[in-house]
C-alpha cells in the first residue's frame, strides 16, 4: 500500500488549475482594492443616503472579474470534494478520502440548505439568514461541525479508527500514511497522520468535535439563563439591587480568566466540592427562569397555572437534581435509584467554570438592554394595564431585546469554544486522553517544530468553527437590522 | 470629576480586597494546604505530620486571621517549638527579641516568600513583569497602529471591496485564539515540516536579547487576536462619522476625499477606539499567559501558570493583585480618557 498524497492522481489535473486560478484571484483582489482607492468610474450613481459615487469603468470590471474568479475557485474546490466522494482515497488522495468519510455530513448539509431555502419566507429571522451570503457561509461552517460532531459522537460514522487505540509503527506519521497490516474491513490509512501516541488524528478530530458540540451551546444557554434572570431585575429596578449585582459581575470580570480556571479546576479544589456547590447554585437559574416566566403569564388562571407549574417544574427539578447529585462527590441529595444520569465530574467542572465566566458578560448586556427598553411606551402601557413587574420584564422587555441577544448568543458560543480550548490547552479539567481540540493542541505542541500535523488539525477545526459562528452572528445582525 | 475619580478608586480598592480574599480562600482550602505541605516537606508524610507542619507555620488558623496577616493588619504567627526555638512569620529562627516585628504584610511592603522559586515574591514579580512589559509594549506598538489603519480604511467607504476584504480579515482574526494562531505560525514559519524556518519557535532567549528572529512570532500572535476587535470598533465608528452631516457639508464644499478622511473624520472617529483599546489590555493579559506558555517566554504569564499550578499561595496572591490592578486602572483610564476626548461630555 502506498502513502497517499493530498490530492492523489486527480491532483495532477486539478492542482495546476487551482494554483493558477488562486494566483489570478489574489492579483485581481489587489487590483480591485487599488483601483477602488485611486480611480473613479465612468458613470455617476446616486446612493440611497443621497451621496454620489462613480461606477462602471475599470473598477467595475475588476470587481466583476474578482467575483467570477472567486466562483471558479469555489467550483474547483467543490470538484475535489465531489469527485472524492465517489472515487475515494485511491483517486482523490487524502482530501478525497476525507470527503468520502464525511458523506453523511454533506447529505445532511445539502438537505438542510434545500429545505431552509425552499421555506425561507416562513421561517422568520432564521429564514432571512439565507438572504445574506456571509450568514449562509457561517451557517454552513457551523452546521458542518454540528453534524460531524453528532454523527461521529453518537453514531460512530465518520471516524476511521478508534480514537484511543494505538497502532504500532504509526507514531508521528505524516498524513496519508498506510497502516502496516490491515485486517478485513479496517481502514487502510491514517488520513491525517498519527499523533505522538500513534493514534489516528482524523478520528480524534471528529470525536473532539462531539465534545465541543455537546458542551459549548449548553454552557452558553446556562450562562444566558443566569444572565437574563439577574440582568432583567437589575436593569428594571435599578437602585441598590443593581449596584450590588453589577459589583459582583465586575468582580468576576476583573479576574484573569486563566487564574480563575486554575483556581476552580485543579483536583484539590474539586475534592473540596466547591465546583459541585457552584453547579448547585448556577443550575437552579433555569428553574427560576421558567417558573417565573410561566407564573407571571398565567397567574390570573390558577386552575391552569398550578398543574402546569407542577408538571414543568417537577420534570425540570428532577433533571436538575440528577444533574447535580453524583454518588462520588459532596453533593449527593438524590438516592441512587432516582438519579437519572451521572455527569463525568471533569466535564461538570469545566461546564461550571465556563458558565461562571460567561454569565457576568451576559448580565451586563441584558441589564443595559433592560435599562434602555424600560423607557419605551409599550412598557408604560403594560404598567397602566396593571401588569406585574415580572410580566413586564419577561413578556414585554425580553422579547423586544431578542435581536441583540440572539447575535450575542452566536458570538458567545464561539467564545465558549475558545474557552474550552484554553482549558484543554493548559491541561485543566478534561482527561489527558480526551480527544477535545484544546487537549489535543496541548499534546501536540511539544513536538510542534518537528511534527506539526497533530496540533494543526484541531487548531484549524477550532478556527473554522469559531469563524463560522462569528460570520453567522454577523449575518444575523445584518438581517435583523434590516427591518 | 475629582469626586468621580475618588469614588472609582474606592470601588477599585474594595474590588481588589474582595478578589484577593477569594484567591486567598481558594488557595487556603485544606486539600491545597495538604498538597503544599507534602511538596515542601516530603511526599510520605502522615496525616498528623501534615497537620503539625501546617500548624507550626500558622496555616491552620482562621482564614480571616490569615488574610489579615497577609495584609499586615493582624500580628504574624509565632511558634515556640518543644526545644525552645522560636520561629515566626516576620523573622528568622532565633532572631533577637528586639528584631522581631509584629506585623509583616502587604501594607508593610512585605509581599512574602515564594515557596516554589525560593525567592522574595516582590523581586520575582518585578523581574517577570518587566519581561512581560517588553512583550506588551511591542504588542501595542504593532497592534494599535495596524488595527486603526485597518479600521479606518474599511470604514471610509462602507461596502466597497476594500471594506469587505478587511472586514473578513478582522472577523477571521477575532476567531483565531492565540493558541491556534501560535500553533499555525510555529508550524509554518518555524518547523521543519514546511522548511521555512524564518523565525524561532521559542522565545526563551528573548528575555535578555530580543531579536527579530525570536520575538516576531509571540508579538504577532498576541497582536493578531486583539487586532480584529479594535479594527471592527474603529470601522463602526468611522462609518458612523462618514454619514454625519458635517462630512456631507465638507463634500459639498468640494473638499477632496483624502482631506475629508484625514482632517474631518479621523479625529472624531478615534474617540471610541480609545476606550476599546484600553479595555482590550486586560484581555491581552490572557493572551500573554497563553503565548508565554506556548513560546516558553518566562514572563508574568508564565509566573502565573507556575504559581497556580504549584499552589504557591503568596506568589499567586501577588500575581492576582497585579492583574486586578491592571484591569481596574485600564478601566479608570478609559473612563477618564473618554470624558476628556469627547467634547460633548467635556464641555457639559
Amino acid at each position: 500500500m502506498e502513502a497517499l498524497t493530498w490530492t492523489g492522481p486527480l491532483g495532477q489535473f486539478l492542482d495546476p488549475v487551482l494554483y493558477v486560478l488562486s494566483a489570478i484571484f489574489l492579483v485581481a483582489i489587489v487590483i480591485q482594492i487599488v483601483l477602488g482607492l485611486a480611480s473613479g468610474g465612468s458613470r455617476v450613481v446616486t446612493n440611497p443616503d443621497g451621496t454620489l459615487s462613480s461606477a462602471g469603468g475599470a473598477y467595475d470590471f475588476s470587481s466583476t472579474a474578482t467575483r467570477w474568479l472567486g466562483l471558479g475557485l469555489f467550483l474547483i474546490v467543490l470538484a475535489y470534494v465531489v469527485i472524492g466522494i465517489f472515487t475515494g482515497p485511491q483517486v482523490a488522495g487524502i482530501i478525497g478520502g476525507m470527503s468520502q468519510q464525511l458523506m453523511p455530513v454533506w447529505i445532511a448539509l445539502i438537505l438542510t440548505f434545500i429545505v431552509s431555502i425552499r421555506f425561507k419566507r416562513k421561517l422568520g429571522l432564521y429564514g432571512k439568514l439565507f438572504d445574506s451570503t456571509v450568514g449562509m457561509i457561517g451557517f454552513a461552517l457551523v452546521m458542518f461541525w454540528v453534524y460531524a460532531g453528532v454523527m461521529a459522537g453518537l453514531f460512530d460514522w465518520i471516524t476511521t479508527h478508534d480514537s484511543l487505540s494505538q497502532v504500532s509503527g504509526m507514531k508521528n506519521k505524516v498524513p496519508g500514511t498506510p497502516m502496516r497490516s490491515t485486517e478485513d474491513g479496517e481502514y487502510a490509512w491514517y488520513l491525517l497522520g498519527g499523533d505522538n501516541l500513534a493514534r489516528d488524528v482524523f478520528s480524534r478530530l471528529f470525536k473532539g468535535a462531539w465534545v465541543v458540540v455537546q458542551i459549548a451551546p449548553l454552557a452558553t444557554v446556562f450562562a444566558f439563563m443566569v444572565g437574563i434572570t439577574l440582568g432583567l431585575p437589575a436593569g428594571f429596578y435599578g437602585g441598590r439591587l443593581d449596584t450590588l449585582l453589577s459589583f459582583l459581575a465586575n468582580l468576576i470580570l476583573a479576574f484573569p480568566v486563566i487564574l480563575l480556571f486554575y483556581l476552580l479546576v485543579t483536583p484539590e479544589i474539586v475534592a473540596t466540592g466547591i465546583p459541585n456547590y457552584m453547579a448547585t447554585v448556577l443550575f437552579v437559574f433555569p428553574l427560576i427562569f421558567v417558573g417565573v416566566l410561566l407564573n407571571s403569564r398565567y397567574y390570573t388562571q390558577p386552575s391552569f397555572r398550578t398543574p402546569l407549574l407542577i408538571v414543568v417544574l417537577g420534570i425540570m427539578g428532577w433533571i436538575y437534581l440528577s444533574l447535580i447529585s453524583d454518588g462520588g462527590t459532596k453533593v449527593a441529595v438524590l438516592p441512587e435509584f432516582l438519579d437519572l444520569f451521572d455527569i463525568d465530574p471533569g466535564i461538570l467542572v469545566v461546564f461550571v467554570s465556563v458558565v461562571f465566566v460567561n454569565a457576568p458578560t451576559v448580565f451586563r448586556i441584558v441589564r443595559g438592554l433592560a435599562m434602555d427598553i424600560k423607557t419605551r411606551d409599550y412598557v408604560a402601557a403594560a404598567q397602566t394595564r396593571g401588569e406585574g413587574p415580572w410580566y413586564i420584564m419577561l413578556w414585554e422587555i425580553l422579547p423586544n431585546a431578542r435581536g441583540p441577544l440572539i447575535v450575542d448568543f452566536c458570538l458567545r458560543i464561539g467564545y465558549t469554544t475558545i474557552l474550552l480550548g484554553t482549558l484543554g490547552f493548559f491541561g485543566l479539567g478534561l482527561q489527558s486522553e480526551s480527544p477535545d481540540w484544546g487537549t489535543t493542541i496541548n499534546a501536540g505542541r511539544r513536538l510542534l517544530s518537528a511534527y506539526p500535523h497533530p496540533a494543526i488539525a484541531p487548531a484549524l477545526s477550532l478556527l473554522t468553527m469559531v469563524l463560522g459562528l462569528n460570520l453567522l452572528a454577523d449575518g444575523l445582525r445584518e438581517e435583523s437590522l434590516k427591518d | 470629576m475629582g469626586l468621580f475619580i475618588l469614588r472609582r478608586l474606592g470601588v477599585m480598592l474594595l474590588t481588589a480586597l474582595c478578589l484577593t480574599f477569594i484567591v486567598f480562600f481558594l488557595t487556603n482550602l485544606y486539600p491545597n494546604l495538604e498538597k503544599l505541605a507534602k511538596t515542601q516537606g516530603n511526599f510520605r508524610m502522615t496525616d498528623e505530620a501534615v497537620a503539625s507542619w501546617l500548624d507550626d507555620r500558622g496555616y491552620i488558623d482562621n482564614t480571616f486571621v490569615k488574610y489579615g496577616r497577609w495584609l499586615g493588619v493582624a500580628p504574624g504567627w509565632v511558634t515556640e517549638k518543644e526545644d525552645g526555638t522560636i520561629t515566626g512569620q516576620c523573622f528568622k529562627e532565633n532572631a533577637p527579641v528586639e528584631e522581631r516585628p509584629t506585623f509583616c504584610g502587604v501594607l508593610q511592603g512585605d509581599w512574602g516568600f515564594s515557596l516554589v522559586f525560593k525567592d522574595e515574591v516582590s523581586s520575582l514579580v518585578a523581574i517577570r513583569l518587566g519581561a512581560t512589559g517588553k512583550l506588551m509594549g511591542f504588542v501595542l506598538l504593532v497592534m494599535v497602529p495596524m488595527s486603526l489603519i485597518v479600521g479606518v480604511l474599511a470604514g471610509m467607504r462602507e461596502g466597497s471591496g476594500l471594506d469587505r476584504s478587511l472586514s473578513t480579515f478582522s472577523i477571521a482574526t477575532t476567531a483565531t485564539p492565540e493558541y491556534v494562531s501560535g500553533v499555525i505560525f510555529i508550524a509554518i514559519f518555524a518547523s521543519s515540516a514546511f522548511g521555512l524556518k524564518w523565525f524561532k519557535g521559542s522565545a526563551t532567549q528573548a528575555i535578555e536579547n530580543a531579536t527579530f528572529e525570536n520575538f516576531t512570532l509571540p508579538v504577532l500572535t498576541i497582536a493578531l487576536y486583539g487586532m480584529g476587535y479594535i479594527a471592527r470598533m474603529t470601522r463602526a465608528s468611522m462609518t458612523e462619522v462618514m454619514t454625519a452631516q458635517y462630512i456631507r457639508t465638507a463634500r459639498l464644499k468640494g473638499v477632496s476625499f483624502g482631506n475629508i478622511v484625514l482632517k474631518h473624520a479621523l479625529r472624531n472617529a478615534l474617540i471610541a477606539p480609545f476606550t476599546v483599546i484600553m479595555l482590550q489590555i486586560p484581555w491581552l493579559l490572557n493572551g500573554v499567559v497563553i503565548v508565554e506558555t506556548l513560546f516558553n517566554y518566562k514572563g508574568f504569564g508564565w509566573l502565573l501558570v507556575q504559581a497556580a499550578g504549584n499552589n504557591d499561595i503568596e506568589l499567586l496572591l501577588a500575581v492576582s493583585v497585579v492583574s486586578v490592578v491592571v484591569v481596574l486602572i485600564t478601566q479608570l483610564i478609559s473612563d477618564i480618557g473618554y470624558v476628556f476626548l469627547n467634547p460633548r461630555i467635556r464641555i457639559s
